[in-house]
C-alpha cells in the first residue's frame, strides 16, 4: 500500500504487512528519523476474536472442540489443554494408563508435525537460500525444487505427525478424541502397526533435521548475534526437572540460569502471572508478577524448554541437549535463532518417545475412561504446546455451562520478546540504512524464530502481515515501505 | 516449452489456518502439484499482495475492515474465487461472537479478564477496524465455488482443483460434502 509523503519528513513510518510464513495476522511498524535511525519498532497483532466471551453459556464438554478451532496448526494442543481442564471440572484426578499414553502419543505427534512444519515449510527458505535471497524463491515450493532431498523428508516428518493425530482423533485437523476423564477410542493394533512400519525412517530423518539445524547455527557466527536477548524463561518440567510436554510443574529461571520458581503448581498460575494491555496490539503482554512489568517478561517454547530442563528422557535427544549445553558452555543459550536448533532437539525427542509408546502394550489398551468424580466449579489445564506453555482456565455453573474463560496462549508469552527481537534487528541491521526488501525480511526472520501463532494469540482469526512504516514525532504517517507483489519495495 | 503454471493465491481472513494446513496435507503430492501450479500471494510465500491469478482460495470469514479490503483485492484479481471451509462459507466458530455485543467481547478480554494490568481496549491506528459481526465471504463479494469442511481434507482440495486445472467445472462427490 502506498502512502503520500507529506513534507517535511521528520520521521518515516515503514510497515511490513502482512508478515508471511508465520501463522496469524500481524504487522511490523518502524519509525525512522530523517537519517534513517530507528526511533521505534513494533510488532502489532491486528486481529481480535473474543473467545473468552463467546464461550460463555456453552456446555463445558463442547469446549475442547471449539477451542481447538483457534488454531489449525496446533489444534491438538488446545484440545488437550482444554481436556485437562475438563477432567478437573468433572472431578477426575487420574486417567487410566492407556488413556494417558494415548494422549501423550497424540501430543508427541502434534509437536512433531508442528515443529517440522515450522522449520521446513515456513522457515527453512531463509536458511537454505539466505535472509536476503530472491523473495520469489523463498518458500516451500522453492525448497522442494532446489533441495528436494531435504524438503521431502521434512514434508514426510510432518505427514507422520499428522498420521498419528488422524489415527487417534479420526482427522488430521480438528478431530475428536478426548472426553471428560479419558479418550473416546482405542488405537487398534492395525493402526499401531501401520505407524510402527515407518518409525525407523522417522527417527533417521529427525536426526538429519537436527544435524542440519545444529550445523546451520554453529557454522554461522553471525546467527549468534542476530536478535539475541538475555531473558527469563518459563516452561513446564517433569518431576525430576526433565523435558516434559504433557504434565508437570512450572519452572521459571533468570537469564543467568538461577531459579525464579520451580515445580510450581500451575493451578495457581494467577499468583505468578499477569498480562498487560497496550493500546497498539490485540495481543497482551504477560509477565511474572513478582518481577514486575519491566523485568518480568520471559520467553517460552523450545529454547526455554531446552535451556530450563535438566535432562531429556530419550537418549538421542539427550545427547543432542548435551551438545547444545556444551555450545553454551553450560550457560543458557540466548540466541534467538537457536530456537530452531532447540526445536529440532525436541522433534527428535518426539520421534524417540513415539517409538517407545508404540512399543508399549498399553498403547492399544481399551480401558480409556476413568471413574467420574464430584463436579468442580473450575478447571485449569496447562501443557507445553509446540510454541510454549499454554494455559486454559474455565469456570462453570451448576448446569455445567461456562461462566468465565481465560486463555494464555504460548505466543502471547513471547510477545515482549518478539518485540525486543524486532527492535534489536532493526537497530542492528536497518538503522541508518536505505531500507530494502532483503533488510525487511531480516525482521521477519526474527519473528519467525519464535514460530509465532498469532491466530492463537489473539484468539482471533487469521494471518500475520508484515509492512514497515514511518511517522513523524507526532505520530503522523510520513512514509511507508511495503513489499510489493513480487517482493519489490513500494515507498 | 513447458506450459505456464496455473497461478493460485490464498489468504486467511478470520480463520484458524487449519484450511491452509489441510492444503499442505497433500504431502508428497505437493511436488507434482507445484509442477502445474505456482503460489502467488499467500501466507506460504513472501508475495504480499495479490497479482492477477487463475484461482483464489479464501479461508476464514470477514471480521474487520482489512479482511474486506483483502477479499475485494482477491475478487478483483482472481478469475475463479473459492470459499474454503466453514468459516469462509458461513462464519464458522469466529461468528459465535455474533451472539454477543462486540464491546462486551472486548471488555471481557481487555478490561475484566483474569490478571489484566493496564486494562484498556486497544485502539491504535495500526489496528484495523473491527466489524460489528463476522460475515461469510459471500456477503462481501461474489464467490464462484464453495469447498465445505472444517477443514476440507487434502483429497477434497485436489478434487476441487483437478478439474479447474484442466478448465473443467469441479463437482464434489456427495461423500466429500461434509461440514466438520
Ligand atoms: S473452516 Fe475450520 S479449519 Fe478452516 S479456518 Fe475455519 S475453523 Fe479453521
Amino acid at each position: 500500500m502506498e502512502q503520500s509523503n507529506p513534507s517535511p519528513p521528520t520521521t518515516r513510518r515503514i510497515a511490513i504487512d502482512p508478515i508471511t510464513r508465520v501463522e496469524g495476522h500481524g504487522k511490523i511498524t518502524l519509525l525512522l528519523d530523517a537519517d534513517n535511525h530507528i526511533q521505534e519498532a513494533r510488532l502489532h497483532i491486528v486481529e481480535f476474536r473474543g473467545f473468552e466471551k463467546f464461550i460463555q453459556g456453552r456446555p463445558y464438554w463442547e469446549v475442547p472442540f471449539f477451542v481447538q478451532r483457534l488454531c489449525g496448526i496446533c489444534p491438538v494442543s488446545h484440545q488437550l489443554a482444554a481436556a485437562k481442564a475438563v477432567d478437573q471440572l468433572t472431578g477426575i484426578r487420574q486417567l487410566t494408563p492407556s488413556a494417558t499414553k494415548l494422549r501423550r502419543l497424540l501430543h508427541f505427534g502434534q509437536i512433531l508435525q508442528s515443529h517440522a512444519l515450522h522449520f521446513f515449510h515456513l522457515s527453512s527458505p531463509d536458511f537454505l537460500f539466505g535472509f536476503g535471497s530472491n523473495p520469489a524463491q523463498r518458500n516451500i515450493a522453492g525448497v522442494l525444487e532446489k533441495y528436494p532431498e531435504i524438503a521431502l523428508k521434512g514434508v514426510k516428518l510432518r505427514k507422520y505427525g499428522q498420521q498419528i493425530i488422524q489415527a487417534i482423533t479420526g482427522k488430521r485437523i480438528h478431530g475428536t478424541g478426548t472426553v471428560p476423564g479419558g479418550m473416546n477410542k482405542p488405537l487398534s493394533i492395525a493402526e499401531r502397526d501401520a505407524l510402527l512400519a515407518d518409525i525407523t525412517d522417522i527417527l533417521q530423518w529427525s536426526q538429519e533435521a537436527l544435524a542440519l539445524n545444529e550445523h546451520i547455527h554453529t557454522a554461522h557466527p553471525e546467527h549468534h548475534h542476530f536478535a539475541t536477548l538475555p531473558s527469563n524463561y518459563l516452561s513446564m518440567t517433569g518431576a525430576s526437572g526433565e523435558l516434559e510436554f504433557y504434565h508437570g510443574g512450572l519452572r521459571a529461571r533468570y537469564a543467568d540460569g538461577n531459579n525464579i520458581f520451580d515445580q510450581f503448581d500451575y493451578c495457581d498460575y494467577q499468583q505468578i502471572l499477569r498480562e498487560e494491555v497496550r493500546p497498539w496490539s490485540y495481543m497482551k503482554f504477560p509477565y511474572l508478577s513478582a518481577l514486575g512489568i519491566e523485568q518480568g517478561w520471559y520467553r517460552v517454547g523450545p529454547l526455554a524448554r531446552i535451556n530450563n530442563c535438566n535432562m531429556i528422557s530419550t537418549p538421542l535427544a539427550e545427547a543432542a541437549r548435551q551438545r547444545f549445553k556444551a555450545f553454551g558452555q553450560g550457560k543458557f543459550v540466548h540466541h534467538t535463532l537457536a530456537y530452531h536448533w532447540a526445536r529440532m532437539i525436541e522433534a527428535l525427542h518426539c520421534a524417540e518417545a513415539i517409538d517407545e509408546l508404540l512399543h508399549d502394550p498399553e498403547i492399544t489398551g481399551t480401558e480409556l475412561i476413568a471413574e467420574k468424580g464430584q463436579h468442580q466449579p473450575q478447571g485449569i489445564g496447562v501443557i507445553e504446546a509446540p510454541r510454549g506453555t499454554l494455559f486454559h482456565h474455565y469456570q462453570i455453573n451448576e448446569e455445567g455451562l461456562v461462566t468465565k474463560a481465560n486463555l494464555m496462549v504460548s505466543t502471547t508469552s513471547n510477545n515482549q520478546a518478539m518485540n525486543e527481537s524486532v527492535r534489536s534487528v532493526a537497530n542492528q541491521y536497518l538503522d541508518g540504512q536505505e531500507i530494502t526488501e532483503a533488510l525487511l525480511n531480516h525482521l521477519e526472520v526474527a519473528v519467525r524464530a519464535y514460530d509465532p501463532c498469532l491466530s492463537c494469540a489473539t484468539h482471533a482469526l487469521g494471518k500475520m502481515p508484515l509492512q514497515v512504516t514511518l511517522q513523524d514525532v507526532n505520530g503522523k504517517v510520513i512514509d511507508q515501505l511495503t513489499k510489493g507483489m513480487s517482493g519489490e519495495i513500494h515507498r | 516449452m513447458t506450459k505456464p503454471r496455473i497461478k493460485i493465491a490464498t489468504t486467511s481472513l478470520a480463520g484458524c489456518f487449519g484450511c491452509h494446513m489441510s492444503f499442505l496435507d497433500m504431502d508428497e503430492r505437493l511436488v507434482t502439484l507445484f509442477e502445474r501450479v505456482e503460489f502467488n500471494c499467500s501466507p506460504f510465500t513472501d508475495i504480499k499482495q495479490c497479482e492477477p491469478c487463475d484461482i483464489g482460495l479464501i479461508e476464514g470469514g470477514v471480521c474487520n475492515a482489512e479482511n474486506v479490503q483483502v477479499l475485494r483485492t482477491f475478487r478483483a484479481n482472481c478469475t475463479t474465487l473459492i470459499a474454503v471451509g466453514a468459516c469462509a462459507i458461513n462464519g464458522g466458530v469466529p461468528a459465535m461472537r455474533n451472539y454477543f455485543d462486540l464491546q462486551d467481547c472486548l471488555r471481557e478480554v481487555y478490561l475484566t479478564g483474569t490478571g489484566v494490568t493496564n486494562p484498556q481496549i486497544p485502539n491504535d491506528i495500526e489496528l484495523p477496524l473491527l466489524l460489528d459481526k463476522v460475515y461469510p465471504v459471500s456477503g462481501v463479494v461474489p464467490i464462484d465455488y464453495y469447498l465445505p469442511g472444517c477443514p476440507p481434507s487434502a483429497d477434497e482440495f485436489l478434487q476441487m482443483l483437478e478439474p479447474l486445472l484442466t478448465g473443467k467445472k469441479p463437482l464434489l462427490q456427495k461423500l466429500h460434502l461434509h461440514y466438520d
